[in-house]
């Protein structure tokens, strides 16, 4: 918007978080915190063991003549579909089951230990079907078929499933000519990856509490990233009007995606249909919330790419096999991200991608930090370290001069806006000190450094909108209403802050109305895709200017001066002019009077305002290509230096380096706090996580088996770097960075790792077992 | 199925409960008590969010049975502050950055205010061998440390 004008003193500034003493002394609401009383029932689901079979019966008989057993649903109960884009799934299975852990029936009972035994005692007949598990095999013609009706599901306009086959969503892009290219090039890496599914982990598990009074009306209580979309999706299934439905939604304990869309919080509201009265609650236990609900979606990817004798690059194909699991409503939207953005943050004249969301019958991918991004980088930037070496250049020069740049004409025919990803690279370089090698601090140890750099798009509905209210209370402060969720990255902060920098009042003196409640708050399409300080706090930008306009319009009417001469500042409206000076208090709910008090004006001030991108273009079907496939990009960079054990295979982190261009930090520490914990998230998904899949049946579902980095495994120092190339249309430039400090640091640890050692493996994880068994294979060890 | 009658201090304040037998410490505290500041995030040892001090040892409150604790000593995440005034441990993490959801740091909380009761003045290395039970998806634990260091320096 107007980034000519000067920023004020609170944007920029990192001031506490706003929820920070609730959540130090225990107060913090969270949904399973909500109490019910004595009326309260607790749901069990029944979950399929089989990865593909075709139900044959389903007796709840037994079950339901359990005492204390309120209510047994199944799918015959709910015939509609769900899903956020393709609607492919039934809240309970109809028919087939298509993962292990699919949700078979639903029971209510008046104990959570009743409610367990009853599931026990419904019978449930299969037919065992053949199961898809490799989506490269998925793809192919030979493939059982996972949803013969692929046809017939609803679809939005940019997704492309394939009728009669296991692909719910070819993305292709196919610029300039790269079968002619490949023999101009002076040197060409061609290489395949697979990437393993990984979980969210939030230390919250899933929990929905949902009650259906007498009058049909439904109210839902969720640890929810989409309140909104879940009111929208769920209504529409049981077929109630959107405003007969409730979300609300308090603080979540940790997302990552995992919260968003519809996945489990449909079930209760299901069950509760069929108990009037009764609030029903679900909370998923570790083990479910492992592989029953979203995980982040495998992924076989295939890469050539080339360059010429002085290092450009020339031409990349690429090739995806997204492992999207038994439903893919969310998934298609992920391999469509992985599509558009499929060479990564480089400037590459000729592209072939075939992006293919394909059917398993694994569980279901869903959305998680970045996604698509993660994936597709991890293989892009090893590709790219290779290249480099291959023709001989220093890595860094070789980013330098291929990453992309303001006016660059990207891969999907999009024209870049101005990015400092040049800057994150030469920042990161030289916090790393690339190009000089310590010697290893052991004779059994190796030193290597590593970089990788990272872009993503938010990726959604090309019209995704927000909106905000303010509203001014008897003491001066102001109540805000946002309906974006506060899921740890900061966001009731960094927008109150954009609130009061706006209206002029202190940053204290902003609250935020929550629980987020679809009731009454504004809308919101989702809490992802890094885009809340962008378009929410643009909708919060908007709303603080309205309401400022009221307040001053007011006073210069009760004055009888112009508003120009007028400013708020501090919660004091002062005229430059008269010198005057009138405190928000009282006014902005009474009015003010004339000298003479023979009348009023104003009154109750609420502001409003809303944001909604309006020029994302369609991409053609068939090459990808349009004017506009995305509102933005943010860039960033990576690096790593470490050690290497050559005895064990133990890496050792000694330093961690990211940089990344938000465009204005709205609160610095919060920024590099999102930059420390994505990355350290990137490094526990680089080093040990992997859900282990066999036959369908995850093996390692608890927190023993899966291990995610803890307070050990982190490194010592980890440098949080800053670049602020504005945004044209965030506010004061801001643009997001949620998710994008995860994405490349599975390919920069991997990179360092050949640096050290010399070796390259198929995917992550990177255990300690891996790289020995890597390093024997090569004869780095014997 | 068998009923106790126990007693025991719970953030310094004495408190009597009728328990059945197989009730967690964890489920006392949040359902029974409503004492929702300990967190439930595994219900199998292994997170740490539901972390509280028994007689000044921090333990995973969903592995004790509530019974086991008749006579003994409790203090969770909000017995910490006192009279309005935040524990400088709870001070530091806010100062430090050190919080993002929120959801582990309870528990967070209470393993390292044993930790400093036990060794006022740790290093480095000490803080975070003793919060390796307590996981964190969010802040990637570097804040947290550097909270935990700082509230030590100023004690």
């Amino acid at each position: 918007m107007e980034t000519t004008e000067k920023t004020p003193d609170l944007i920029g500034q990192s001031v506490d978080r706003l929820d920070v003493h609730e959540k130090v002394t225990g107060a913090a609401v969270f949904t399973d915190d909500l109490q019910f009383g004595r009326k309260l029932l607790h749901a069990r689901i029944k979950r399929s063991p089989h990865p593909h079979a075709l139900i044959k019966s389903i007796d709840i008989s037994r079950a339901l003549a359990l005492p204390g057993v309120k209510a047994i649903v199944t799918g015959e109960d709910f015939p509609e579909h769900i899903g956020l884009y393709l609607k492919d799934k039934h809240i309970f299975a109809r028919e087939r089951v298509r993962f292990v852990g699919e949700p078979v029936a639903g029971v209510a009972a008046i104990t959570e230990e009743l409610a367990e035994q009853a599931v026990e005692l419904i019978d449930v007949e299969y037919q065992l079907l053949e199961p898809v598990f490799d989506p490269e095999f998925g793809a192919s013609p030979e493939a059982p078929l996972i949803h013969p009706d692929l046809e017939n599901y609803e679809v939005p306009n940019f997704i492309f499933p394939q009728a009669g086959t296991n692909i719910a969503n070819h993305f292709k892009i196919r610029k300039g000519d790269t079968e002619r290219t490949w023999e101009r090039c002076a040197a060409i890496v061609e290489r395949k990856f697979h990437i393993p599914h990984i979980q969210h982990v939030p230390i919250e598990p899933h929990v929905a509490i949902a009650k259906v009074e007498q009058t049909g009306k439904v109210t839902l209580w969720a640890a929810s990233q989409s309140p909104f979309a879940q009111r929208n999706l769920i209504a529409k299934t049981l077929g109630i009007s959107q405003s007969d439905m409730r979300v609300i939604a308090p603080l979540v304990g940790g997302g990552f995606g995992c919260k968003a869309g519809v996945t489990m919080e449909a079930m209760p509201v299901a069950i509760a249909t069929k108990v009037p009265g009764y609030p029903v609650k679900l909370r998923l236990t570790r083990e479910e919330e492992f592989y029953t609900n979203f995980v982040r979606q495998g992924l076989v990817i295939k890469i050539k790419v080339g360059c010429d004798a002085d290092g450009k690059l020339l031409a990349m194909e690429n090739t995806m096999y997204w492992d999207g699991g038994a439903s893919t409503e969310y998934g298609v939207n992920i391999t469509r991200a992985g599509g558009y953005s499929s060479t990564g943050p480089y400037d590459i004249p000729n592209v072939k991608t075939d992006s293919l969301c394909v059917y398993t019958n694994h569980p279901i991918g869903g959305a998680y930090r970045g996604f698509g991004m993660s994936e597709l980088h991890t293989a892009v930037d090893q590709c790219m370290d290779e290249l480099a070496e291959t023709i001989g250049m220093d890595k860094v020069a070789f980013h330098k001069l291929n990453c992309v740049r303001g006016g660059d004409i990207l891969v999907t025919g999009m024209t870049l806006h101005p990015v400092g990803l040049e800057e994150c690279i030469d920042k990161v370089a030289k916090a790393i000190d690339w190009g000089q090698k310590p010697p290893a601090s052991a004779p059994n140890k190796r030193r290597g450094k590593g970089i990788a750099l990272a872009w993503k798009a938010p990726a959604m509905p090309p019209n995704a909108g927000s909106s905000a209210w303010i509203e001014l209370n008897e003491d001066g402060t102001a109540t805000l209403g946002i309906g974006g969720q506060e899921i740890g990255q900061g966001t009731f902060t960094a927008v109150a802050q954009i609130a009061a920098a706006t209206l002029g009042v202190p940053y204290e003196s902003i609250r935020i109305a929550g629980p987020l409640d679809t009731q009454y708050s504004p809308y919101e399409w989702q809490t992802v895709a890094s885009r809340l300080t962008w378009s929410m706090g643009n909708a919060v930008r908007a709303a603080a200017s309205d309401t400022r306009r009221q307040i001053l319009e007011t006073v210069a009417d009760a004055w009888d001066e112009d508003v120009a001469n007028l400013d708020i500042v501090n919660g004091v409206v002062i005229s430059y002019k008269s010198e005057e000076e009138q405190p928000l208090k009282e006014m902005v709910i009474y009015g003010l009077p004339n000298e003479d008090f023979t009348e009023w004006t104003g009154g109750p001030i609420v502001g409003r305002g809303m944001f909604m991108p309006t020029y994302v273009t369609g991409l053609d079907a068939e090459t990808g290509q349009g004017d506009r496939a995305v509102v933005h990009y943010t860039v960033g960079a990576q690096a790593f230096d470490i050690e290497i054990d050559i005895e064990t295979g133990k890496i050792e982190i000694l330093k961690g380096v990211a940089a990344f261009d938000v465009g204005k930090a709205i609160n610095p520490e919060l920024v590099k706090a999102q930059i420390e914990g994505g990355f350290v998230q990137g490094l526990s998904s680089a080093v040990f996580e992997e859900i282990q899949l066999k036959e369908g049946v995850m093996q390692n579902p608890s927190f023993v088996d899966y291990r995610i980095a803890t307070s050990a495994d982190t490194p010592r120092e980890i440098e949080s770097i800053i670049v602020e190339v504005p945004q044209d249309d965030g506010p004061w430039g801001a643009r997001g960075v949620g998710e994008h400090p995860m994405i490349p640091a599975v390919a920069a640890l991997a990179n360092a790792i050949y640096d050290a050692v010399g070796v390259r493996m198929e995917g992550p994880p990177f255990s300690a077992e891996k790289i020995y068994l890597a390093m024997l294979d090569a004869g780095i060890v014997s | 199925m068998a009923y106790h009658n126990i007693i025991f201090t719970l953030n310094g304040e004495a408190e009597a409960v009728v328990v059945p037998s197989h009730m967690t410490l964890l489920q006392m505290l949040r359902e029974e008590m409503v004492m929702t500041g300990t967190k439930n995030g595994c219900a199998a040892g292994e997170c740490g969010a539901c972390t509280v001090l028994l007689n000044g040892e921090p333990v995973n409150s969903c592995l004790v049975l509530a019974v086991e604790c008749d006579g003994q000593e409790l203090v969770t995440v909000e017995g910490l502050a006192h009279d309005s005034q935040l524990d400088p441990l709870q001070q530091a993490l806010v100062e430090a950055g050190g919080v993002q959801c929120g959801f582990c740091t309870p528990g967070v909380l209470i393993s390292a205010r044993a930790l400093l009761d036990r060794n006022p003045h740790p290093t480095e290395a000490d803080v975070r061998a003793a919060l390796v039970g307590n996981l964190c998806r969010c802040t990637g634990y570097v804040r947290i440390v550097d909270g935990v260091l700082a509230a030590a320096e100023r004690a």
